[in-house]
């Protein structure tokens, strides 16, 4: 049966076409190959994790070699919820892509885009399907290397100089956590994951474990841009072309959150003794001054896409912030804030996507005005912004209901939280209000209005299609969370389930 | 079943004309202000046909979606809801009429937004009145903040869009900030929500956590414009005067107040809360804003804004009514929610006629306006007789059960206070209906005007007419008020 | 001298450092891609250096030798792999920093960043 084989195929589908899209020529061809690529995966992708939420952890051993001698595939809840955001994230964009990206770049090398997306997807679909740690680092480095070809098809120059820093400091993060694997690897003798575990139990000397997890904390903190280690990521989501700021910003830092949370919970936290302190220690206020800083310097940021990709730090620090509990109810509020957060930040980039086409430069001195010519697009953009605010009624609250109350059961330590978390929903409220009041209340520059009147005019059909089913998906998870909380609170209970 | 899709119709109605209204769009302003007034006139319809149902006792519930395990989106009349619907429902067709004269009048700008986020804050108030639990509560609470923010920055310049970011910065961080945190506290420590008879918290929580929790939701609940967190209120007076009317004299700030009461009965309790010495500061809270905003009124010189100040005052009686904790004083509290709406939708209709026939809005214009305006400062005069309290009007009622309830409390500084704001509102009001009639014009007006367009003066005159008439006829209301107390 | 009998350890350190350094200190972009390199290959000795069996040979099973010791075959094939990446990462960064000199005329960091300043 073809269905027992979707773990592999998750992964193998989007890496096969790849090579194959480079073959096609124009703007269209190459988009439809990869979006029906793009969108099978993600009929895998539910598939598996409607099998998941029956409670069944899908096993596939590759090659028929079973673990740990075999290459083990492992999809549990945290990686079928993952799969869901990151194969939905790059359908949904993808769809918008086309009009996008051949206003960005010329249709000539559409298709070495598009290869270089499904590679993209395809590492990330292979972190998140993989069961040991080494293929991990070899889907990592997939997906990084392809990210930074996406990110440097952007238009403006500064997009080169922007991936080269992330070029290093992304291969930084790589070869830290592959030090950390090696140590452990020299310690236990494995590398699937569950069976580093168990092992760890009989090592006696955990020094080298010790120094491993400081190295495979801090260079996965630097592929999820954790503060103070996000400095590559504000550039590159500004100069990268729209598009492919949508699908990254959706999911390429989660993914490495999702590693970590792998490994220390998996691995660390039930064998290292005083682990999850050191972890909540380490994190806690790494992810507390994120929230604030990033948002703060959000507050003052003129440029809409950078704006935007400093709250994306802080609300990454949300996610961490829920880990760093290392209780049940903080890691549900975790896992759930990775799907809701997606949600809000692809829907806000894809509507940044269609500005995009209609105005040269995203300041938002610029920007001003915007929603007489482009109404649709604008509500799209207000709608998320909702979301990412917390708004009742819409996903992002959501996360933030069981962020405070996960907080709550931490006591005194929790009030601060929450007043961190409370201030933080003020501060998104006003940086997003000064696009708002940019976009409505601004008058239009009048210099050159009399010739750009007449280009202003909505974005292309498709593109409103693709931008309002997003908006209106965050509504949607914010009156029926039932499958993304399920799964988050499934995953929050198997991972718990290894500290000891 | 009849009345549980009749609950869901209730909300589906208003939104239903939003979108009709945004279709009709710009290009057909008749047919775009008919659907506006079809919908609110089926919308009082439906609601008013649920009254007599409530007053004999049924409570329908609807239940729409589970918005997290154990909590939904959950509809429930009870006499209070029933009330504020009835209300808000009653005096939306009244101000449709209104608003068709006033914006058509001052040839205001994009008035389909107008009227589509009109549509959206009444939806809003059907939420807010009908809901079952705090968390349906607070997302149709937000509704009502978000759609009415372009009402009151509707003007567009530096001015209004200034105001509009003082008003949702506000209503938003003491509602996020505040009120959130208070209703997952309730949440955590109680495990439900839902709107109790009798209150949830009673045995939960204890000692001077009470008054914190207390403390986070009557602030939380901005709109209810306690001080401190009043200041939205005199800066949403930007907005145009419909807005005003409806919005910040009826619905949104009886969407605060009714919030504070439904928390203080069905949330804390009655008994519990009496029980608990930490929560018998918001008496004081509601007497220092009666007094101070009433004297903050007396120096106002704009009359939307020394309005807005007696708004201030008078919706501290709701919660004064509130915290005495009496079951006279909830009737109280009840009833002047009624009373209050009909007295000050009144006088801003009035505001909104002058300006429209005059431009003018300053206090020291007015000199002698009432023999170019009868009718105008006719009502006027009514809606101001009716926030003094002297009968015969609606004022009249709701003071009188106020005071019996604080004298059932014995609680002789509220009753103090209650004497010496009807003093004050004496002194600010008085002068103005004085002048109007009996002093000379001091200037001639640069506008040779008479009476404002006829949709404004049929408007004012049903309220007008309405505040008068609950003096006679207010049993409905008292019964539904005494089976929120539970006395028969 | 315990500390000594680790200086396969050390070496990998030192380099790993050597590296690192240049890839901070250094403005030029060759030169830190030159330094990524450095610091990639001192994972690699780490990884070789682990497999190291006293006496091993070779991993392969010869007909007629039965009790012969192997290094590790495990991590060479992973360094293998990680070699690769390393490649790519390398050609990569190359491919970038050629893309830079066609749009900068330069592949100095100060430069580069002078001439963004400079619009």
């Amino acid at each position: 049966m073809i269905a027992s084989h979707w773990p592999a195929l998750q992964v193998a589908l989007p890496l096969l076409v790849a090579p194959m899209v480079m073959l096609l020529r124009g703007a269209t061809l190459p988009w439809l190959a990869a979006l029906v690529t793009s969108f099978m995966a993600f009929a895998i992708a539910i598939s598996m994790a409607s099998t998941v939420l029956e409670g069944e952890v899908i096993v596939y051993a590759v090659g028929s070699w079973p673990a740990p001698v075999g290459i083990e595939l492992r999809i549990d809840e945290l990686s079928a919820l993952l799969l869901l955001i990151v194969t939905g994230a790059s359908s949904t964009t993808l769809l918008a892509a086309r009009n996008s990206l051949t206003a960005e770049l010329e249709p000539e090398r559409h298709m070495l885009f598009y290869a270089a997306w499904l590679l993209a997807l395809s590492g990330m679909l292979g972190i998140l399907v993989a069961g040991d740690a080494f293929n991990i680092f070899v889907f990592m480095e997939i997906a990084s290397l392809a990210s930074y070809v996406l990110i440097s098809a952007g238009s403006d120059r500064r997009a080169l100089p922007s991936v080269f820093k992330y070029l290093i400091m992304g291969t930084i993060g790589a070869t830290f956590y592959l030090i950390g694997v090696g140590l452990i690897y020299m310690m236990t003798g494995t590398l699937n994951l569950a069976d580093m575990e168990s092992r760890l139990a009989e090592v006696e000397e955990l020094k080298p474990i010790m120094v491993a997890a400081g190295f495979i904390t801090v260079g996965l903190a630097l592929k999820a841009a954790l503060f103070p280690l996000h400095a590559w990521l504000p550039n590159c989501y500004t100069y990268a072309p729209h598009i492919a700021t949508a699908f990254l910003a959706a999911c390429s830092t989660k993914i490495a959150l999702y590693v970590l949370l792998r490994f220390d919970f998996v691995v660390f936290q039930g064998n290292l003794i005083g682990h999850d302190v050191q972890f909540s220690g380490f994190l806690m206020p790494l992810a507390l001054i994120a929230i604030l800083v990033a948002s703060g310097v959000a507050l003052f940021e003129t440029n809409l896409k950078r704006l935007l990709a400093y709250s994306s730090i802080a609300q990454l620090g949300y996610i961490w912030l829920g880990a760093s509990f290392v209780s049940k109810a903080g890691l549900t509020a975790s896992v759930v804030h990775m799907f809701n957060h997606a949600l809000a930040k692809g829907t806000l980039f894809i509507a940044v996507a269609c500005l995009g086409l209609r105005f040269a430069s995203l300041t938002l001195q610029d920007l001003k005005g915007a929603a007489r010519f482009m109404p649709w697009t604008m509500a799209a953009f207000v709608l998320a912004g909702m979301s990412l605010v917390g708004v009742p009624g819409t996903a992002g609250f959501i996360s933030k209901w069981y962020l405070i109350s996960a907080a709550l059961e931490q006591g005194y330590q929790g009030v601060v939280v929450i007043a961190v978390i409370l201030i933080s929903s003020l501060m998104a409220v006003a940086y997003l209000w000064r696009v708002v009041e940019a976009a409505y209340f601004g008058e239009a520059l009048t210099s050159s209005s009399s010739t750009t009147a007449e280009k202003m005019s909505e974005a292309p059909p498709l593109m409103l299609a693709v931008v309002w089913v997003a908006a209106l998906a965050n509504v949607y998870f914010g009156l029926d969370s039932t499958v993304p909380l399920a799964l988050s609170e499934q995953a929050a209970t198997a991972l718990m389930e290894h500290l000891r | 079943m009849i009345m549980e899709t009749q609950l869901l119709w209730m909300l589906a109605l208003p939104l239903l004309g939003a979108v009709a209204i945004g279709f009709a769009g710009q290009s057909h302003p008749n047919i775009r202000e008919a659907i506006t007034l079809l919908t609110s006139v089926s919308l009082a319809l439906l609601v008013w046909s649920l009254f007599p149902e409530v007053l004999g006792g049924a409570r329908p519930e609807a239940h729409l979606v589970s918005i997290l395990p154990g909590i939904s989106l959950q509809f429930k009349i009870e006499p209070l809801g029933m009330l504020f619907a009835a209300l808000a429902s009653l005096l939306w067709i009244v101000n449709s009429i209104y608003s068709i004269g006033y914006m058509r009048g001052n040839n205001e700008h994009h008035q389909t937004r107008f009227y589509i986020c009109f549509a959206v804050a009444i939806f809003g108030v059907m939420g807010v009145a009908m809901a079952e639990n705090l968390l349906t509560l607070f997302v149709f609470y937000e509704v009502l903040t978000l759609s009415t923010y372009p009402l009151v920055s509707h003007k567009g310049d530096a001015k209004s869009v200034a105001s509009a970011r003082v008003y949702l910065g506000i209503l938003l961080a003491t509602s996020m900030g505040l009120f959130l945190p208070a209703i997952i506290w309730t949440y955590a420590v109680t495990g439900t929500l839902a709107f109790t008879a009798g209150g949830i918290l009673e045995g939960n929580i204890a000692g001077p956590a009470i008054g914190l929790l207390l403390a986070l939701f009557v602030f939380g609940t901005g709109k209810a414009a306690l001080m401190p967190v009043h200041r939205w209120l005199p800066a949403a007076m930007v907005a145009p005067t419909p807005v005003s009317a409806l919005l910040h004299a009826v619905a949104v700030v009886k969407a605060g107040v009714f919030t504070i009461t439904k928390i203080v009965v069905y949330i804390f309790g009655i008994d519990f809360l009496a029980a608990s010495p930490s929560g018998g500061w918001l008496v004081y809270a509601a007497v220092f804003t009666i007094v101070t905003a009433s004297f903050i009124a007396m120096r106002q010189t704009n009359l939307k804004r020394l309005l807005a100040y007696s708004t201030i005052a008078q919706l501290s009686y709701v919660i004064l009514a509130a915290a005495l904790l009496m079951p006279l004083s909830l009737m109280a509290a009840a009833l002047h929610m009624v009373a209050h709406a009909f007295g000050k939708i009144t006088l801003f209709f009035a505001a909104g006629s002058i300006y429209t026939a005059s431009k003018k809005t300053e206090l020291a214009q007015l000199h002698g306006i009432g023999r170019r305006m009868p009718w105008t400062m006719g009502a006027f005069t009514i809606g101001a007789l009716s926030m003094i309290g002297i009968p015969p009007t609606a004022g009249f009622i709701s003071k009188w059960y106020l005071l019996t309830g604080s004298f059932q409390a014995e609680n002789y500084i509220a009753m103090a206070a209650i004497v010496v704001s009807t003093l004050l509102n004496a002194a600010y009001f008085l002068p103005i209906v004085y002048s109007a009639w009996f002093k000379a014009e001091t200037e001639a007006p640069t506008i040779d005007h008479r009476e404002a367009p006829l949709a404004i003066v049929i408007a004012l005159s049903i309220t007008a007419l309405l505040t008068v008439m609950f003096f006679w006829i207010n049993q409905p209301a008292l019964d539904l008020a005494a089976q929120m107390v539970g006395v028969k | 001298m315990e500390w000594l009998g680790l200086y396969n350890y050390w070496v990998f350190a030192v380099v790993l450092m050597m590296g690192f350094y240049t890839v901070i200190a250094k403005g030029n972009l060759i030169k830190k891609l030159l330094g990524l390199s450095i610091f990639q290959s001192a994972v690699f000795l780490l990884y070789i250096t682990m497999d190291k069996v006293d006496g091993g040979t070779a991993p392969i099973i010869q007909e007629g030798v039965s009790d012969q010791i192997f290094s590790n075959p495990l991590p060479q094939v992973l360094i293998l792999t990680a070699i690769v990446v390393g490649i790519s990462t390398t050609a990569l960064g190359l491919a970038i920093v050629v893309r830079i000199k066609e749009t900068y005329d330069s592949i100095e960091e100060h430069e580069i960043q002078a001439k963004d300043n400079h619009r």
